[in-house]
């Protein structure tokens, strides 16, 4: 069996908007969500630069039982998927008689981990730490809270692949979906955004320490980048078999072509240039199309120096001196990680879908690598009905997605 | 802290944390059908008396106390 994979609903809560109307508009406007947090700075950080998220009020939606168990990525997360259902006119009668799946990308909890060890080791009793602490804390906390609030009753689990772990989600439930084992599948990411969850993170110095300008400081591809900034929240995007979609009288938003992936087998945290070719390499190949066709790359380029230049050779062993608009959303967004693979399909779509291609923030001047490709340093009203995502992961995980529209 | 500043107290951490009213918990209405607590949520009661008045309840203690009436009684006898 070989069933075509469609997009049928999109939900999102994101440093640019909480909703697609409101990140459209900051993706074509050219916002920065990247601000510098004074309280990043007293617990030591090297640098105090994150993208600014709120939570959602889900008080009047969920019981307190239901958010007991929500750590932060999880409240993101149902607020992106309740906009993804509704998007695609699942209803909780379909759901309950059918059988819809969950695959979300997640690779920490770190916020509630925390807060429960140094409550055992405050208190000395396990008790006190709550009812909620050891849901919240588990790594598949978004999708066990998900599938027990939308009663879904199809495959459920988290992938856990880095950086890279909502783009995975996307491509093993489109795998699901075109071997038959699956109708609709539930896709997305979701990324804490909180001290905790990436103080580590900062410790190794991957961080741009651009602190006197924030909205500078997330420069992929640029010259001048120092490291990336840490982001976050949710993103869903609904697939489907194109059967199921027709038939329930879904919007049929645009079709998973295909998807890459690779391991690199090499360095833990720097990546190479022959595992993404390869990833790119793969997706092209599944989606049996002319390259020619694709006509905008979403690049993974986080703002790293190793990273970017790494990326720019494998997209310009791939695609050459073909003139396709490469773009970093990070350069709005900072590094969104585990929620990033899904989020970035969802800013291309919402790019497709209106006909621009968002700037490449401070893409001001371009090193050897980067000046092979075509960068938008500033917004471009660009017609493509065929873009290509990458996410790239720490451990040397890589995939690749092919996304095609439909009107 | 007297009986009567204690009852106040009680009645109204509980009240917020659980999401009811003041008003819905009398002396000697039942704790858990009134705050509509389960075995997981009775973990959170447990935490927040600690919390709010440093009195720990036993695990083998905590399901003999019936009562709101019997909640006060407890505290009344194990605050410091």
């Amino acid at each position: 069996m070989d069933r075509r994979v469609v997009i049928t609903g999109m939900g999102i809560w994101s440093t640019l908007g909480h909703n697609l109307e409101e990140v459209r508009q900051s993706l074509y406007d050219g916002v920065s969500g990247i601000i510098f947090d004074p309280e990043r700075k007293e617990m030591g950080f090297r640098s105090a630069l994150t993208a600014k998220l709120d939570e959602p009020d889900l008080k009047k939606v969920l019981s307190r039982s239901q958010r007991a168990f929500m750590p932060q990525q999880a409240k993101f997360a149902y607020a992106a998927t309740s906009q993804a259902l509704e998007m695609a006119r699942l209803d909780q009668d379909y759901i309950d008689a059918h059988e819809v799946g969950l695959i979300y990308g997640g690779d920490s909890s770190a916020d509630p981990t925390v807060r429960a060890v140094d409550t055992m080791r405050e208190k000395k009793d396990t008790t006190l730490c709550g009812s909620g602490a050891i849901f919240q804390s588990m790594n598949s906390t978004v999708t066990m809270n998900l599938g027990c609030i939308f009663h879904l009753k199809g495959i459920n689990m988290t992938i856990s692949a880095a950086c890279a772990s909502g783009s995975h989600s996307i491509g093993l439930g489109a795998l699901l979906i075109r071997n038959g084992l699956q109708d609709i599948v539930i896709c997305g990411g979701a990324q804490e955004v909180n001290p905790f969850s990436i103080g580590s993170f900062d410790g190794i110095s991957a961080f741009s320490t651009r602190e006197s300008e924030p909205t500078k400081a997330s420069r992929p591809f640029d010259r001048d980048r120092d490291g990336l900034v840490p982001g976050g929240g949710a993103a869903t995007v609904i697939i489907e078999s194109y059967e199921s979609a027709v038939k329930r009288g879904a919007p049929i938003l645009a079709e998973v072509v295909s998807y890459g992936f690779s391991s690199n087998g090499d360095h833990i945290s720097s990546p190479n240039v022959a595992g993404p070719t390869r990833s790119l390499e793969l997706a092209v190949k599944h989606a049996g199309i002319d390259i020619r066709q694709i006509g905008y790359v979403n690049a993974h380029a986080t703002s790293t120096h190793i990273g970017d230049t790494n990326e720019a050779k494998a997209i310009f062993n791939i695609f050459g001196d073909q003139r396709v608009p490469v773009t970093s959303t990070k350069s709005q967004t900072g590094h969104e990680m585990w929620m990033a693979g899904s989020s970035e399909v969802i800013y291309s779509m919402l790019m497709m879908k209106n006909d621009f291609v968002a700037a490449n923030l401070n893409f001001e001047n371009p090193d050897e690598d980067s000046a092979k490709l075509f960068i938008p340093g500033k917004r471009i009203e660009h017609h493509f009905d065929t873009f290509l995502s990458n996410s790239f992961g720490f451990g040397g995980t890589n995939s690749t997605l092919i996304i095609r529209n439909i009107k | 802290m007297n009986r009567e500043e204690l009852i106040k107290k009680v009645n109204e951490v509980l009240a917020e944390e659980f999401e009811k009213e003041v008003s819905d918990i009398t002396p000697d209405a039942d704790i858990y059908s009134t705050l509509e607590l389960d075995s997981l949520s009775l973990v959170d009661m447990v935490a927040l008396i600690d919390s709010e008045f440093g009195v720990k309840i036993p695990s083998s203690e905590v399901r003999g106390i019936k009562t709101f009436n019997a909640l006060y009684d407890y505290l009344e006898q194990h605050a410091q």
